[in-house]
């Protein structure tokens, strides 16, 4: 094609234009059918008004979001106070994340680090060995850690037959089994950016450091930490954001008490009993949060850059 | 501090190994105070891996080293008092200028203001203070050579290592580099081990240089040593250009070695311990010292013929075909045109020397 376009005139430079036009089309259909679309599907329905059997009516409304932010007494007809229920499950959906992803992160770290320091032949098979439990099914991989976790299962009865407690202890039904359900769900995508950062790492950076008096673990705060950074930002958000929507494991490992907004979302599309336009709502409520932490680190860095530079 | 006498390093019988490849067979080696010592060999030669095993990035397998009477070899790289200029300069890429030369300062204790004043000096000493605040990457590839000889001299160390340093830079660039850290050496005093590839550039920087192949040292002396008296083949031929001539040593007397070179030629050299008579060995003439002539000379003499001419700048080379002979390179400095002849391809003549410009080799 390149000589074509070398002896030709307009009529191959056409066919390059036509050519990178429908070579262009899977990125432009994954970008608006399958990405814009949807949100701004959702983002309509949340302002429509709820059916009762699921679906909606179409016409305008702000009761789902009324509803999220304000308690109007049974009937509705209360003066509006502020509804903290939502709210709450908002806020715990934050914090049980953000303890998740702190969790992947502590864990991945050494992981990433021991995958991406191992002689170059093997590293292919130590990735291959992280990612084979995701072969299974989260829904099943959740089930069984319950199972694992319950107080007469074999984590407890390990525990108990090697005398390191006396009675089981209970983990299911904590928030600390919803930590480590969505630390279980998500490790991979901590451990594969920040490998790949390790990976390129340049070593003698670390060597230059050592060569300066640095000891292992300052070498590592002051010159490895800043230069794989991008790594660890990738692997804390790929952790985070999934892990604030999720259902699954706060539904299956949490109970009732450790609702999370995934769950509050899935209630309302599932069954007859749904409310659609509340669910939407919600959901783009938490879209705007994810949006707005990521635009304020995004700023943030930049001002951080800006700084130095 | 600054005595002439004292040793700074001293390799004591320094073995590596990496399972069964053993890269350093048993080095023994002691580098004086206030020395500028070269380690020059082609790569994988060891030079590199005794530099790290200084350095405190190799284990040393057998062995030990001292640095200024204390043994060194089991402590870690941030425990020695000695600093390193990396063959990529190995900067640190989120750091500016100023801060990359302040952190061995910092490391060692100085405050962060003492840190910073003590690199500002640092940076006007290699000339870049205007780039203190500038990232790494900012730089081109001769600063970034010159941050890091900053960054390494900062703390005041006692040896300062440099592993290929200027091998990354330009002609021009390295030999202007080649001075600078000749004068920064001399005006530090701090023992300088240079390693290098570049055996010109050895003899230009170097009090003593320490010539390395397949992990032992070949030969260990001053430039003009390794120049002009090279111990064996492998030295004769990796330092400069030289003709090696297979020979065979026809007779020894008064200490004067006759050699045949094939073809009736024969040279007389000087005698060298360890080759007798009815030896075959080597025998290295460097091509400066041959001048051509029409008429033999009364000291050592070969009969010609001018095969080719090549004009390289600051000399010709001359290659001759001696009659049933090996062939020779003669070169000839263009400022010495008025004293030497050149001849025309083709014309026979002789290729003179003094007695003693030929040298006998140990293989």
């Amino acid at each position: 094609m390149a000589a074509g376009a070398a002896s030709g005139g307009s009529a191959t430079t056409d066919t390059y234009k036509e050519a990178r036009t429908w070579l262009l089309l899977p990125a432009w259909v994954t970008l608006t059918i399958l990405t814009l679309a949807p949100v701004g599907m959702m983002l309509i329905y949340s302002f429509l008004t709820k059916e009762f059997r699921g679906g909606v009516i179409w016409e305008f409304s702000l009761a789902a979001y009324d509803q999220f932010f304000f308690d109007r007494g049974l009937f509705g007809d209360d003066p509006a106070k502020i509804e903290w229920t939502y709210i709450l499950i908002f806020w715990r959906s934050i914090w049980q994340a953000g303890a998740a992803t702190i969790l992947s992160l502590v864990i991945g770290f050494p992981t990433a680090y021991f995958i991406a320091t191992r002689p170059e032949s093997q590293r292919p098979i130590w990735v291959f060995l992280i990612t084979i439990p995701y072969w299974v099914n989260l829904l099943i991989r959740t089930v069984s850690m319950k199972f694992l976790l319950r107080d007469n299962g074999p984590f407890n009865d390990f525990l108990l037959s090697i005398g390191l407690i006396d009675s089981p202890i209970t983990i299911v039904n904590t928030n600390f089994a919803v930590q480590l359900g969505l630390f279980y769900s998500y490790l991979p995508f901590m451990v594969l950016p920040i490998y790949a950062a390790v990976e390129r790492y340049n070593f003698s950076l670390s060597e230059a450091a050592a060569d300066l008096y640095a000891t292992k673990w300052v070498a590592l705060r002051r010159i490895l930490l800043p230069a794989v950074k991008p790594g660890v930002i990738a692997g804390c958000i790929l952790v985070f954001v999934p892990s604030m929507g999720s259902f699954l494991a706060p539904d299956l490992l949490g109970g009732a008490k450790n609702f999370m907004i995934g769950s509050l979302i899935e209630e309302q599309f599932k069954g007859n009993a749904g409310n659609w336009p509340f669910g939407a709502a919600a959901s783009m409520i938490l879209l705007t949060m994810v949006l707005i932490l990521l635009m304020a680190y995004a700023r943030q860095q930049a001002k951080a850059e800006n700084a130095e530079g | 501090m600054s005595n002439k006498e004292q040793i700074a390093i001293d390799v004591r019988g320094a073995v590596k190994r990496y399972g069964d490849f053993t890269a350093l067979k048993k080095i023994s080696l002691s580098i004086m105070d206030n020395e500028f010592f070269t380690l020059l060999g082609p790569s994988g030669c060891g030079k590199t891996t005794l530099l790290r095993m200084i350095a405190g990035f190799e284990d040393v397998t057998e062995g030990a080293i001292f640095l200024y009477g204390d043994e060194i070899e089991n402590l870690p790289p941030y425990e020695r008092p000695v600093n390193t200029v990396f063959q990529n300069y190995a900067l640190f890429p989120h750091m500016t200028i100023l801060d990359n030369v302040a952190f061995g300062l910092e490391m060692r204790g100085a405050s962060k203001a003492d840190a910073r004043t003590r690199a500002g000096e640092m940076l006007e000493l290699v000339q870049l203070s205007q780039f203190s605040a500038r990232k790494p990457s900012q730089l081109s590839g001769g600063q970034q050579q010159r941050v890091a000889l900053a960054r390494a001299l900062a703390p005041k160390p006692k040896v300062l290592l440099l592993d290929e340093p200027l091998s990354a830079l330009d002609l021009k660039l390295r030999k202007a580099m080649q001075l600078e850290l000749k004068h920064l050496q001399r005006e530090t005093g701090i023992t300088f081990i240079f390693v290098t590839h570049d055996q010109e550039e050895a003899l230009t920087m170097s009090d003593r240089i320490a010539v390395m192949s397949a992990g032992e040292m070949q030969q260990l002396g001053s430039p003009t040593d390794i120049y002009e008296r090279p111990r064996n083949m492998f030295v004769a031929d990796f330092i400069g250009e030289t003709n090696l001539l297979e020979v065979s040593v026809d007779n020894i007397a008064e200490g004067r070695a006759v050699c045949h070179l094939g073809g009736g030629h024969e040279l007389t050299c000087n005698e060298v311990e360890g080759i007798g008579v009815g030896s075959k060995v080597h025998l290295s003439i460097r091509p400066e010292r041959l001048f051509m002539s029409d008429e033999p000379a009364e000291g050592e003499s070969l009969k010609g013929r001018v095969k080719e001419n090549i004009f390289v700048g600051t000399d010709i080379t001359t290659i001759v075909d001696l009659a049933d002979g090996p062939d020779f390179i003669v070169r000839t400095s263009n400022s010495d045109r008025g004293n030497k002849r050149i001849f025309e391809p083709g014309t026979e003549m002789y290729v003179n020397m003094e007695l003693g410009a030929a040298r006998l080799l140990v293989d």
